[in-house]
């Protein structure tokens, strides 16, 4: 039972990875693209979650964290990206 | 031992060379040269009696012995036939370049070339293994170039030598793949042990084409026709050279080998018709060109040529001998391979006089063209002597060596016809009747060098150098030679009973009795017999010929500049060039998506169809493991990611698609229970996103590209086919069970490796060589990176690589 409610979650957090790419790929605008990603990356982190209790093990906790720390940097980088033009920026411009 | 010497001495001597040169500048180079073929000469000549008396000399070094390749020197009677000329012509032609090159020249660079030759011929005629043979043979050919081209400042010395080069060097290629057919045929490369098992070589399938590519090999070599064009382009060498390399020796380097190979291929019908046909043709082509020249030295080349073809020719009449094996008949026939030694030998001694004459004419008037020369008899009488022994020996006339030798070569083609082989009862009758005719045009060519040289009136305002007579020294080589040439005429039988005979013996080994095949030659029979008529005949039609020589010069112009060997060889080689490299420039089209394509299409072909013609396309689902439908709708989204990245219009689409495809696999790999690649698959990712964002600040935007219909259709079949290719490929591995997998082992990795991650055991532990050179890589990669961004020129500065 508890097996088929996770399996169910799990498809359902996949349609929604699903709808999140139709917005990255239709956007219109960067923003929309930028969030949609992120929206994926929190998705995935639920689904390994739920995925490592279907398995049984602790193994995934660390892949949990590092995509959480890595979906935050990542929509700041293209955050930034689409305010300046650029990631990093140097103090004198040559 | 000495054998081995004189084959070491020329190319010992060669590097002795600059140190001599720069210590004894005074002294001119070639009086320490000529030390070198002198002692060789006396050498060799000292074995003229045992060799006589039917003994060889062998001996054998170790080179490399595990492919049967050894230096085995063998001097037998035919190889002393040709290493006395070598070093004798070499002396002798040493002898006259201290006269005829003065110390202003490049002496250096001269001798050691010729040493090299000298050297390399020597070891072409005393060789007994075949490589050994190649080897010297090909060596031949690099130091003729390097002589040809020895005024490297004229265009058409350059021109003349890579010529030269091109023909000779390819059939020098064709011959060494007949030597490797006849290894694989016999299985020696020494030239006595095949003949020794000759049934085992004429029943192999491989028979007739080795012939043929030696003969190419020959034929090349020595100016056969249509091969001939090089030698008279050659003739911008210096005189000497001429005089050695491409009238006396390396021109015969082909003469020897068909006389090696004699008792090999001889008695073939192919071999016949090859070697006597060509060298017939060689013969009348050679003839009929040379009367038309106006350059005496490019006369004295077709002269070359029609000799070597008549040489060539005899050859092949002789080898008809070996056809039916040793009767009293066939021996015969064996005549005409005596006739074509001694002629050999004839034609270096005119031959090469002919040309020191021609080198003192030039050398002393300015030109050796025949429109500006005349009249010199009186200002040059010793030169002029020259001229007239040495012609009327080439034209055949009587107290003349040359007599003798065009006597035995009408006997010869006359025997021919009543042979009752090879179909010569048919078309035999063509080799008296041609064999006649260009011994007409022989003659008239060699009227036209004494003539048009030195009779008539002479021309002071068109020479360059006030005419005289050439220098003492000059004139001791070409005197020796007419010495020869009417030594020989006189006493003909010492040459021979000590020189000819033993070659006989090693052109017909199975033959027993040498006497035999000895003929005694007489000037003078005491009767008129049909060859005698025939000199006559051409006496008589030569004079006259030459007469009214104005009157039948025009049809040389019938044959259109545009339709020669010479034009058509040009053609040749400008239109390969000219078609690689379009060809070239076609593939090799600088854009990058070709030659995708062509790896791609490769790889497709190359594999797909590999794995098509071996059958080993299968696939079988019945051990595939249940799929998750989470797991179909993430497949799903990948594909639909990856679809669009091909659609999307802007770089950062483009990115952001790609970061989902990545973070899908991070998926995928946790699905698949790996961690540790989700883990660094995760962050591996999203540096790469941040690179390629990093990158966009100097990246144009993406911009929709105009592609042909047809040209879109190929990209996407092929990409297409590819794809296919990777996934059916991958599917038939699936089902790949021939071996136990050895994941079983690691998986004891704490006890022994001490570590219960798995992974992380094999890469620190089991394989950690892999791992090490990765960091490698890695550290590479960042190297690279910063000295890209550091070592960037400076705007104006140079550019770094060109420093």
């Amino acid at each position: 039972m508890i097996d088929l409610i996770l399996k169910t979650a799990l498809v359902l957090f996949m349609l929604a990875i699903a709808l999140s790419l139709y917005r990255v790929i239709k956007g219109p605008s960067l923003p929309d693209r930028a969030i949609a990603l992120d929206t994926i990356g929190v998705n995935l982190i639920s689904a390994i979650a739920i995925v490592s209790i279907v398995l049984n093990t602790k193994a995934f906790l660390e892949a949990i964290l590092i995509l959480g720390i890595l979906a935050f940097i990542g929509t700041i980088a293209f955050s930034k990206y689409i305010e300046r033009g650029v990631i990093v920026e140097r103090k004198s411009a040559d | 031992m000495i054998v081995v010497l004189s084959i070491v001495l020329p190319f010992l001597a060669a590097a002795l060379i600059p140190f001599i040169y720069s210590r004894f500048k005074k002294v001119h180079l070639g009086w320490f040269v000529l030390v070198v073929p002198v002692v060789l000469f006396s050498i060799l000549a000292t074995y003229i009696p045992r060799v006589a008396n039917g003994e060889v000399f062998v001996k054998t070094f170790e080179w490399i012995p595990s492919f049967g390749i050894n230096i085995t020197t063998y001097l037998d009677g035919l190889s002393m036939i040709f290493s006395l000329l070598i070093t004798g012509v070499g002396s002798l032609v040493i002898l006259y370049s201290i006269f005829y090159l003065s110390t202003k020249e490049s002496l250096h660079h001269f001798y050691c070339y010729l040493l090299l030759f000298m050297g390399a011929m020597l070891g072409v005629v005393l060789s007994d293994n075949l490589m050994v043979l190649y080897v010297f043979w090909e060596l031949t050919s690099v130091s003729s170039f390097l002589l040809i081209a020895f005024w490297h400042h004229r265009k058409a010395s350059r021109a003349g030598a890579r010529k030269a080069m091109t023909i000779t060097v390819s059939g020098g290629v064709a011959m060494l793949a007949g030597f490797l057919m006849l290894y694989v045929a016999s299985g020696t490369f020494s030239i006595r042990e095949i003949v020794a098992n000759l049934d085992v070589v004429q029943s192999s399938a491989y028979f007739v084409p080795a012939m043929c590519l030696v003969l190419l090999g020959a034929f090349t070599k020595s100016a056969q026709f249509p091969f001939h064009i090089w030698l008279p382009d050659a003739m911008e060498a210096p005189t000497p050279v001429s005089a050695y390399l491409h009238s006396a020796t390396m021109v015969k380097a082909g003469i020897y080998l068909v006389a090696r190979t004699t008792p090999i291929f001889g008695g073939h019908e192919v071999w016949f018709w090859a070697v006597s046909g060509v060298g017939l043709l060689t013969l009348f082509w050679g003839s009929f060109n040379a009367v038309k020249q106006f350059d005496l030295k490019a006369l004295l080349a077709y002269s070359t040529i029609s000799q070597l073809g008549l040489i060539m020719c005899l050859f092949g009449l002789g080898s008809a001998a070996l056809h039916s094996g040793y009767s009293t008949e066939s021996v015969i026939y064996t005549q005409a391979t005596f006739a074509a030694l001694f002629h050999l030998i004839n034609h270096s001694t005119f031959k090469g006089a002919l040309f020191m004459m021609v080198g003192i004419v030039d050398h002393e008037v300015g030109t050796r063209d025949i429109r500006r020369l005349g009249g010199l008899m009186s200002l040059m009488p010793f030169t002029f002597t020259i001229a007239v022994i040495g012609s009327a020996s080439m034209a055949g006339l009587p107290p003349f060596n040359g007599f003798l030798s065009k006597e035995m070569f009408f006997t010869a083609t006359l025997k021919i016809t009543e042979l009752d082989l090879f179909s010569l009862n048919s078309i035999g009758v063509l080799f008296p009747i041609i064999a006649w005719v260009a011994s007409i045009f022989t003659f008239i060519y060699c009227v036209i060098i004494v003539m048009r040289t030195f009779f008539g009136k002479i021309q002071p305002d068109r020479l360059e150098k006030p005419p005289h007579e050439a220098p003492f020294g000059m004139l001791i080589s070409p005197y020796i030679l007419i010495a020869f040439v009417v030594g020989i005429f006189i006493f003909p039988n010492v040459l021979g009973h000590y020189i000819l005979s033993p070659a006989m013996a090693s052109i017909y080994p199975m033959f027993p009795s040498v006497e035999d095949m000895t003929p005694h030659i007489a000037a003078w029979h005491g009767y008129i017999n049909t060859e005698l008529i025939m000199t006559a005949g051409v006496i008589l039609l030569g004079v006259l010929l030459y007469r009214v020589l104005k009157k039948w010069r025009p049809i040389y112009q019938l044959i259109p500049p545009s339709f020669t060997l010479n034009a058509l060889y040009e053609r040749v080689i400008t239109s390969s060039e000219n078609v690689s490299g379009r060809a070239t420039n076609r593939y090799m089209n600088g854009n990058l998506t070709y030659y995708f394509v062509y790896i791609y299409v490769f790889f497709v072909a190359l594999l797909a169809g590999y794995m098509i013609y071996a059958d080993a396309f299968s696939w079988n689902p019945s051990k595939d493991s249940v799929i998750e439908p989470y797991e179909l709708v993430l497949v799903f989204v990948m594909i639909m990611a990856a679809v669009a990245i091909i659609f999307a219009k802007q770089r950062i689409t483009v990115v952001l698609l790609n970061g989902v495809l990545g973070y899908s696999v991070a998926f995928f790999f946790v699905v698949f229970r790996a961690p540790d690649l989700a883990l660094t698959q995760l962050v591996v990712e999203s540096v790469t996103t941040a690179l390629f964002l990093l990158s966009f600040k100097y990246l144009p935007k993406l911009k929709n590209e105009y592609i042909s219909k047809s040209w879109r259709f190929a990209k996407i079949t092929i990409s297409i086919a590819v794809g296919a290719t990777v996934t059916l490929i991958g599917l038939a591995v699936m089902n790949y069970d021939r071996f136990e997998p050895i994941s079983k082992y690691f998986e004891d990795s704490y006890n022994l490796a001490g570590g219960q991650n798995i992974v992380n055991t094999i890469l620190g532990d089991f394989r950690a060589f892999d791992t090490m050179l990765e960091v490698v890589v890695l550290f590479i990669a960042g190297l690279g990176i910063y000295t890209l961004i550091k070592l960037k020129a400076k705007k104006g500065d140079a550019d770094v690589e060109s420093k």
